[in-house]
């Protein structure tokens, strides 16, 4: 892909040092970041060197310190935001895999599922699958970078859920190729960031959280907890956005994906709670807080998504978030 | 000689399964394992039986 539209003047810098350009790191602007598009595409932007890069940038732009000191500037701010959205953090239990499990259970913000099965029309399904194309185009990822990270059971069974991410070993089967699938039998651009300059600021967030926790090491128990909660409210979601596809004629190719997702998920999240996050805990009992800081954020940041969305497409219903 | 099969089973969850090659349903329709794990259904009321498919957070539900 090329170098995305600048959304302001701080996403704006980082084309412009991208482009070969110097200049002093930009100040941020009081409020939120995470409503930000101009400051989540810019951190969006920094990191996106470090996965596939911009056919457009030397890949030794990568490292340019300035970008460095932009994105520690924004990964500051972004993490006191999610801190101070998530606390107080629960008290850490004995069973911290069931304990996580909860936690994805307690999601009782408005359902962008159900009304993607029940109400959605074509239009907003598509609006739906072109937002969630910046994290699944490049799904599962991030927590690659966490692998080397870890020891024992949970690299073996982190490993164990990559694999089946990854196509267990079958082109056919990784996951975000049958994504960009879907998003071609839908009629859709399947190229890798090919909706980069129209996704909302809260898209961004969700993908550049995963980043932030699988980059940074000292996150890297918020990495697994946010993973749980992310495997652990996808199956049935899936399950319903498979029936909304199916209700509207959608291609049975499209549903592909969400198909495959409701019998994987349903096993990652069993590997993730029981075999990443409680033996992370057990060995490494401090990071326990950790865990359950990732659990949280996932939680809030879909809640956040979702909300974005419904909002989008029916103003006149007022959303929770 | 073939790896050793594994079974666990999961509070209020699934039977995960390592190292089986195919399933057998209660119809005794064979089932084949494409995934390095596997997750079997235990509740009862998975629509993609024998394979969990979550349902069963539904139940536990007050």
């Amino acid at each position: 892909m090329r170098v995305p539209k600048q959304r302001g003047p701080v996403s704006g810098w980082v084309c412009a040092v991208m482009r070969g350009h110097n200049g002093p790191v930009p100040a941020l602007a009081a409020g939120s970041v995470i409503n930000d598009a101009d400051v989540q595409l810019a951190l969006w932007m920094i990191y996106e060197l470090h996965y596939r890069g911009f056919d457009d940038v030397p890949d030794d732009v990568e490292w340019t310190l300035s970008l460095i000191q932009l994105r520690r500037d924004i990964e500051v701010r972004f993490e006191a935001e999610l801190r101070a959205a998530t606390a107080p953090l629960p008290t850490v239990e004995e069973d911290l895999g069931q304990q996580v499990l909860d936690i994805a259970e307690a999601d009782r913000g408005p359902s962008l599922a159900l009304f993607l099965q029940r109400e959605a029309d074509a239009g907003q399904m598509c609006d739906y699958l072109r937002e969630r194309s910046i994290t699944q185009l490049k799904e599962s990822d991030p927590h690659s970078f966490v692998l080397g990270r870890l020891e024992g059971l949970p690299k073996v069974a982190l490993a164990e859920l990559q694999y089946d991410e990854y196509g267990g070993g079958r082109l056919d089967r990784l996951h975000a190729r049958l994504y960009a699938q879907a998003l071609q039998a839908a009629g859709l651009d399947p190229t890798y960031g090919a909706y980069i300059d129209q996704v909302s600021a809260v898209t961004l967030a969700t993908a550049n959280v995963m980043s932030m926790f699988a980059m940074n090491r000292r996150f890297r128990g918020a990495s697994m907890g946010h993973l749980a909660v992310f495997e652990a409210t996808s199956s049935v979601p899936c399950r319903r956005i498979a029936a909304g596809l199916d209700r509207l004629g959608f291609p049975a190719e499209v549903a592909v994906y969400f198909e495959e997702h409701i019998e994987a998920d349903a096993v990652h999240e069993q590997l993730a709670a029981r075999d990443i996050c409680a033996p992370m805990a057990a060995d490494h009992p401090h990071l326990s807080p950790d865990i359950l800081f990732g659990a949280a954020v996932c939680l809030y940041l879909e809640g956040l998504a979702g909300a974005d969305l419904l909002t989008r497409w029916r103003p006149e219903a007022r959303v929770a978030s | 000689m073939t790896a050793p099969i594994s079974v666990r089973l999961c509070p209020d969850g699934p039977l995960l399964v390592r190292g089986a090659d195919s399933v057998t349903d209660d119809s005794g329709v064979e089932h084949l394992v494409t995934r390095p794990v596997v997750a079997l259904c235990t509740c009862g009321k998975s629509r993609r039986k024998p394979w969990c498919d979550a349902t069963h957070k539904a139940i536990r539900k007050p």
